[in-house]
């Protein structure tokens, strides 16, 4: 029987990325939840559309109710600044929606860090676990 | 969120501003940690009232409760303006107890600081969320207002059509930039301030009566 030998865990960082269409269908909370149980993980999620100021309301709402002075210290997100805020009919602000979602990138506070950040570029810096 | 769902928090929060008569508007002083949230709120408290509201740090997360002053009455130009100011704790996305060691702290007392920072932040939003009618969000204009809390907030606030008034603090620093603040936020107006010298507070009591009065 040949010998068994433990492979070594995989040095690396998971990058996830979630199209506006695999969100589309979720709710808020389940929204929340899919981006929180991967950053626990120590991955890097990406989300294509970006939240609705209402989930991202929630979703500093539920990460602070997380941190754990053992291990989670919260999470980086970085979306595009908005040019021209307010953007979008009345209607749209109506039923809270402002125009499409950015693309955001969301990981564990102490993994990753925004060097650099304007209206047309952020450059973050990933850590290792 | 839903097209229902929407229309109807619309609606209620229409509503429930036509319907709120004189009753004070109660309005939330928000920002980043550090921006001199507290100090402001004292320094509007200590003029119309005579008292403070909370007690002011240069260690960040001081304020981990909101806390309101009711009934501030504010005079100008012959007329007077009625509002609860609710001073909020700093909004962030992180918290790190290690951060509180370097000013001198026991660890068990960082722990316990870090978690009452937490649930201050949540607070916060619920009561942005909730129970304001209006927005001071204070600046700290001796940094860089391109972040993502301050995006963030700006969004949200947006978004539930609050009105709100930025004030550009600190313009007794050195590093002070009213401009850099404008700039980012152009869509709004921009007072620029020291509340802890009192430095143009005359205009931040103007603006404050027109946009909630």
């Amino acid at each position: 029987m040949a010998e068994v030998t433990e492979q070594p865990e995989p040095q690396g960082v998971q990058i996830d990325l979630i199209s506006g269409d695999r969100m589309e269908g979720l709710t808020s909370m389940e929204k929340i939840r899919l981006i929180l149980d991967g950053v626990h993980e120590g991955n890097i999620v990406i989300l294509e559309r970006g939240l609705s100021p209402d989930e991202e309301s929630k979703l500093i709402e539920v990460t602070m109710s997380e941190i754990n002075p053992d291990g989670f210290n919260g999470i980086e997100i970085e979306t595009y600044p908005q040019i021209e805020a307010g953007s979008g009919s009345f209607l749209e602000r109506l039923m809270g929606r402002t125009g499409e979602g950015k693309l955001t990138v969301i990981g564990p506070a102490n993994r990753i860090q925004t060097l650099h950040k304007d209206e047309e570029l952020i450059s973050a810096f990933v850590t290792h676990r | 969120m839903g097209l229902l769902t929407g229309l109807r928090d619309s609606i209620s929060r229409a509503a429930d501003r036509l319907f709120a008569g004189n009753e004070p508007k109660r309005i939330g002083i928000y920002g980043p940690p550090n921006a001199g949230k507290t100090t402001l709120a004292n320094r509007i408290a200590r003029d119309w009232t005579g008292d403070a509201i909370g007690p002011e740090s240069h260690i960040p997360h001081e304020t981990r409760r909101a806390r309101r002053k009711e009934d501030v009455e504010i005079k100008r130009n012959g007329k007077s303006v009625t509002i609860d100011i609710v001073d909020t704790p700093g909004v962030t996305t992180k918290v790190d107890y290690e951060e509180f060691l370097e000013f001198d702290m026991e660890k068990d007392d960082a722990i316990r600081r870090s978690r009452e920072a937490t649930e201050g932040v949540a607070e916060a939003m619920h009561w942005l969320r909730e129970d304001v009618d209006g927005v001071i969000y204070v600046l700290d204009s001796a940094k860089d207002p391109i972040t993502q809390v301050n995006t963030m907030l700006i969004g949200i606030i947006e978004s539930r059509d609050l009105p709100v008034l930025i004030f550009a603090n600190k313009i007794d620093l050195e590093d002070s930039s009213v401009q850099r603040i404008k700039s980012t936020f152009p869509q709004h107006e921009t007072v620029p301030l020291s509340a802890l010298e009192g430095d143009n507070m005359d205009e931040v009591y103007d603006k404050i009566a027109e946009y909630f009065g």
